[in-house]
């Protein structure tokens, strides 16, 4: 059970002079349950590639598996790969089209074939994992706050029950306790139900404390797949392409370049603490 | 889908008629147009067909380019065809079941389906060889005479041309919206007129929610930077007539002079 993308290379405006490869030869093999964070300045293809995890978009050359079955074949139906792999867009809050916040959250699950109630049901959960608070649930969608609308969008993907969920930047243009909100709860989310996560994100420190994994992309190929200690020990590589590690990164490699003795893999503000101040014993002990 | 559509869009190259004054090429398209109404004979189109085949050729547009905006209005030239084929009463050339094809209808078929090709093919090379800022401009300044009668001029071409800019914007827009709503499992492509009429709510309440909200944004950044409409606004660049453009007007003249007259011995 997972999703296995076997060379996949996509190109636009294919036979004009402005043709694009947007994604070139990407092999990538997501297991069931992992939170694994895409990450890639703009234009380096990690929209693209997560559009065609739920068969948006069709790769010029290649091939997708979805637990086993090949996406591309005949006989599979897209619509049940789209009710499996959730995808929520960047800016989602820009989709809610409904009178009010339950009927859109319900939109999903009604279109999978489920009646009135259990789409209401499934909205309720959807909703109450994502934390907004009961007394909007009737309220016009129009009417909540950026990060309140961000929140029923995310529901309006969760309520179809997916086994994959896909975040294009969820924090786009939140402010930072936002965006923390809403990364714990995804993060939550994962430990609870087990869910697979990709977190498509242009920063580091977005990702580094919540995901198992990294996938960093640069002009539409994979250039590193690891997990985070191990992608940022190439933070100057990463710097070279537009990104940066997260800043503890940068302090713990200035530290030891000063003569400390401290533990560089550290991602976590906690962890760098951690260590710090067990260099810190150390001298003292030893002085 | 949305991408196929190719009147009205720009083509970008380098080229005489690219350069040219939007002015004369307005002017030109326009006298192009009325020229085709005057022919009475076969020639005078082989006139206009050998003169736009000069200029598609200075312009360095390919050919294809213009063919493929052709098919979008094929459908309607096949309707003329038809109902002028059929319908025009005169000599009969062949008649099968009710229907009788006359030797005028023929020929009105025929002309009418030429004509209307030379139009919009001509028109079109008039739009791929200009951006439309450039041909708002034109616009408005050819317009300017019209004011006397309180024709709101400026305002009209900030209009256009505003529009015109809204168009890739919002056609990318209902992509984003589209894809979205496919992946909350929305269907737009089966089902009644009915029902696929009722799919598309939730593609429209969006999109006209993102377009106010975009002319709210503009509208807001025009005021900051102290728009206030077309009186005394002056121009970066503006419309000057060079020689290029002198000789434009003249090449037209021309062949308005001799399409005419071999059109109408």
């Amino acid at each position: 059970m997972s999703i296995i993308l076997d060379h996949i290379s996509y190109v636009y405006g294919g036979d004009t002079p402005l043709e694009v490869r947007a994604l070139d030869d990407i092999c990538l093999q997501i297991p069931d349950g992992q939170f694994v964070g895409i990450i890639g300045h703009t234009g380096s293809g990690k929209s693209t590639l997560v559009q065609h995890m739920n068969g948006l978009l069709r790769a010029t050359s290649g091939h997708i598996y979805f637990n086993g079955e090949d996406i591309y074949d005949k006989d599979f139906s897209m619509k049940k790969l789209r009710s499996k792999v959730g995808l929520v867009f960047q800016y989602p809050e820009y989709q809610l089209f409904e009178i009010d916040v339950l009927s859109d959250v319900c939109f999903g699950p009604k279109n999978l074939g489920f009646d009135r109630k259990e789409a209401e049901l499934k909205a309720f959960e959807a909703l109450r994992r994502v934390g907004l608070p009961m007394e909007l649930y009737y309220q016009s969608p129009f009417e909540l706050s950026g990060g309140q609308k961000r929140r029923v969008a995310i529901a309006g993907v969760l309520a179809m029950e997916p086994e994959v969920l896909i975040l294009d930047e969820p924090t786009a243009g939140l402010d930072p306790k936002g965006r923390d909100e809403i990364l714990h709860q995804i993060k939550q989310l994962q430990t609870e139900t087990g869910m697979t996560i990709l977190l498509v994100s242009h920063s580091m420190e977005d990702v580094a404390e919540y995901v198992d994994r990294i996938v960093v992309m640069n002009r539409g190929r994979i250039l590193y797949d690891d997990v985070p200690k191990k992608v940022f020990s190439h933070y100057k590589e990463l710097e070279a392409i537009g990104l940066a590690a997260p800043q503890v990164t940068y302090i713990m490699h200035e530290l030891k370049n000063r003569g400390f003795d401290v533990d560089t893999s550290a991602t976590t503000i906690e962890e760098a603490a951690e260590s710090v101040k067990k260099c810190l014993q150390i001298t003292a002990a030893s002085s | 889908m949305l991408r196929d559509i190719t009147i009205g869009q720009y083509y970008q190259t380098e080229s005489l008629i690219h350069k040219m004054d939007p002015r004369v090429k307005l002017g030109g398209t326009l006298l192009y147009i009325i020229s085709l109404f005057f022919f009475r004979n076969f020639w005078g189109y082989v006139a206009a067909a050998f003169f736009l085949g000069l200029v598609i050729r200075l312009s360095h547009v390919p050919f294809r380019f213009m063919v493929k905006g052709m098919k979008s209005i094929l459908f309607l030239l096949l309707i003329t065809v038809v109902f002028n084929l059929f319908l025009i009463p005169g000599t009969e050339l062949v008649s099968f079941w009710k229907l009788t094809i006359t030797v005028e209808g023929v020929r009105t078929a025929v002309t009418m389906a030429i004509r209307l090709t030379l139009l919009i093919i001509g028109s079109s090379v008039m739009t791929l060889t200009t951006t439309p800022n450039n041909l708002t401009d034109g616009m408005e300044k050819m317009m300017k005479p019209l004011k006397v009668f309180h024709v709101p001029v400026h305002e009209v071409a900030m209009i256009m041309s505003i529009a015109l800019r809204f168009i890739p914007i919002l056609m990318e827009e209902t992509d984003k919206i589209m894809k979205a709503q496919i992946a909350r499992g929305a269907d737009f492509e089966s089902g009644s007129l009915v029902k696929r009429a009722r799919a598309l709510v939730p593609l429209l309440v969006p999109l006209f929610i993102s377009a106010f909200r975009r002319a709210n944004d503009l509208a807001v950044a025009m005021e900051a930077r102290c728009y206030r409409g077309g009186d005394g606004r002056t121009k970066m660049k503006p419309l000057v007539y060079q020689r290029r453009d002198r000789v434009g007007y003249l090449c037209i003249l021309i062949y308005l002079v001799v399409s005419i007259t071999v059109g109408r011995l």
